[in-house]
């Protein structure tokens, strides 16, 4: 706090302090506290990430992948997206860990270790997909605030861990129980220990599903730091900011969780669709639950030469949030013709399912590949950006990759 | 020399002056803190760049800098494109939600920068694939 103490004091009037803020605030630094420019030295070594990943924001971090790089049936680490509100924590103590489950709805407040959560609950593992519900919002016009997404903020990689459930009922819930919230270990920006970066949840019929986990494994080792370890709520196919990392506690609530970022126009979109761009009341705006029906192209990489008459592979994956994905077609004609893909079944509930085809192109030229994923409800997805949203959420128009035929 | 660059050449001499001043006041009161290496640091403007932040170098930059990289990145300014509107909510949702200081007589110029420096395009329903880097996909 110190820091910023000393901006506040000095900057608002004094148009020097102003000017030296990089080098000046730099000598001010509290001890332990180290400059962005400094910190970001190489992010790719740091959180173990390809090269090939795109870096959104340092402070927090934030990093998406690319298409090309999801082609994985299983998201490695190196291609999982990285999405922070808050500091990662510096120090994890897994001896000292614990959950406490509490809330006006727990039956007994009760604390667990980490090795006590391990031990006493049965494991379970999942391939879940998580996708931030921000991806996609860089298309959206007029734009919506916040980390520009453009396709790669999505992952499905196997978590392994206890059901949030058995937890839940081994501490009891009551019969008001409504929402659970957690808490987790990372900190504010503003270093402000009393805030909350994020505090997020689900309501108790979303806690409750056997695929709802605490997970403590990510593709069969420990949770990467960057990605919540030592334990980790993953609720597959809501927002993954539902999916809280670092997690200390769950609230059993009473009534709507109400903790950071589940208010306003955080991960909320307006109840009844409105024209882009309008100012949308707090009242009005409900949150989001389950992601819509996606897809995802990503093999080739956009951009493929490719000689006349010669036919290529398209794969790639689609979800659809709580439901299961019916349908993949493609089209070469921007949506005059579709084709339908191979589509496979899911590894599990909540995972995604892949897609290929075959597909040839009559004659030399520039084409898109478009594909479009059809849900268990018969959504589909619109080739058009869907309705705006002041945060520009739930962007799941169709992906499209660009072919030259020469 | 035009006005801008004697006004630089003045800007560089404030903040070299105060430098020498801080290191000194440092070394006298403040203990508890350390020195920070600041090699990396480049706090020089390139191709109109504040280089540090990758912010545009116009009216209001040291404003900017000051009022909201204490707390994130610059880059969530720079991959952000608002209407003055736009920019002015965002501030608001920081003060009400994020611990942001009141920016006083400051946040019209800071409102100012935003708005014309990252002000946002048309760009319709769909863009068009831009940025393809064509490679022959072997067989």
């Amino acid at each position: 706090m110190k820091r910023r103490n000393f901006i506040k004091k000095t900057s608002l009037s004094t148009f020097t302090a102003l000017l030296g803020v990089d080098i000046v605030f730099g000598n001010l630094l509290p001890a332990g506290y180290v400059p962005l420019a400094l910190q970001q030295a190489d992010p790719f070594t740091l959180f173990k990430k390809d090269k090939e990943m795109k870096v959104l924001n340092d402070r927090p971090w934030n990093m998406e992948a690319q298409a090309h790089l999801l082609d994985d049936s299983i998201t490695p680490n190196n291609y999982m997206f990285i999405r922070n509100n808050g500091l990662i924590p510096t120090t994890i103590d897994v001896d000292n860990w614990t959950l406490t489950i509490d809330g006006e709805s727990v039956q007994k407040q009760k604390t667990y270790t980490l090795s006590e959560l391990k031990s006493k609950f049965k494991h379970y593992t999942y391939q879940l997909t998580l996708e931030c519900g921000g991806n996609g919002r860089s298309e959206f016009n007029p734009p919506a605030k916040g980390n520009q997404w453009t396709i790669g903020a999505v992952s499905c990689a196997n978590w392994t861990g206890i059901r949030l459930k058995d937890v839940l009922n081994d501490a009891g819930i009551k019969e008001n129980a409504v929402y659970i919230g957690y808490r987790s270990a990372d900190t504010h920006l503003t270093g402000d220990v009393d805030k909350a970066p994020i505090s997020r949840g689900v309501p108790m019929s979303k806690a409750l599903q056997d695929e709802t986990i605490l997970a403590f494994k990510m593709n069969g080792e420990d949770i990467p730091l960057v990605h919540g370890y030592p334990l980790r709520l993953v609720a597959g196919g809501w927002p993954a900011s539902a999916s809280g990392k670092w997690i200390t506690g769950i609230s059993i609530r009473d009534k709507v969780h109400d903790g950071a970022k589940m208010k306003g126009a955080s991960y909320r979109v307006p109840c009844k669709p409105v024209a882009p761009g309008s100012k949308v009341k707090d009242e009005d705006m409900c949150i989001i639950e389950s992601m819509p029906i996606k897809s995802l192209i990503t093999y080739p990489k956009s951009g493929a030469l490719i000689k006349k008459g010669r036919n290529i592979e398209v794969r790639g994956h689609a979800w659809a949030g709580e439901l299961g994905v019916s349908k993949v077609e493609y089209s070469i004609d921007y949506g005059t013709t579709w084709n339908d893909c191979n589509l496979e079944n899911p590894a599990n509930r909540l995972a995604w399912q892949h897609f290929s085809a075959t597909v040839g192109f009559p004659s030399t030229g520039y084409y898109e590949v478009w594909a479009k994923a059809t849900d268990t409800e018969n959504s589909a997805q619109p080739m058009l950006l869907p309705g705006w949203n002041p945060k520009g959420y739930l962007n799941n128009a169709c992906h499209r990759i660009a072919i030259k035929v020469v | 020399m035009n006005r801008k660059s004697i006004f630089y050449s003045i800007v560089g001499l404030i903040i070299l002056l105060l430098i020498l001043f801080i290191n000194y006041r440092k070394q006298v009161q403040e203990h508890e803190y350390e020195t920070i290496e600041t090699t990396a640091d480049n706090d020089g403007i390139e191709n109109g760049i504040h280089v540090n932040t990758g912010l545009v170098d116009a009216a209001g930059l040291p404003l900017v800098i000051a009022h909201c990289t204490g707390c994130h990145s610059a880059k969530l300014i720079t991959q952000n494109r608002l209407s003055k509107d736009g920019w002015r909510e965002a501030i608001k949702w920081m003060q009400e939600t994020q611990n942001l200081w009141d920016l006083g007589e400051d946040e019209e110029a800071v409102i100012a920068y935003l708005s014309k420096n990252y002000a946002p395009t048309a760009k319709g329903r769909r863009d068009v694939l831009n940025t393809i880097e064509w490679y022959t996909l072997e067989d």
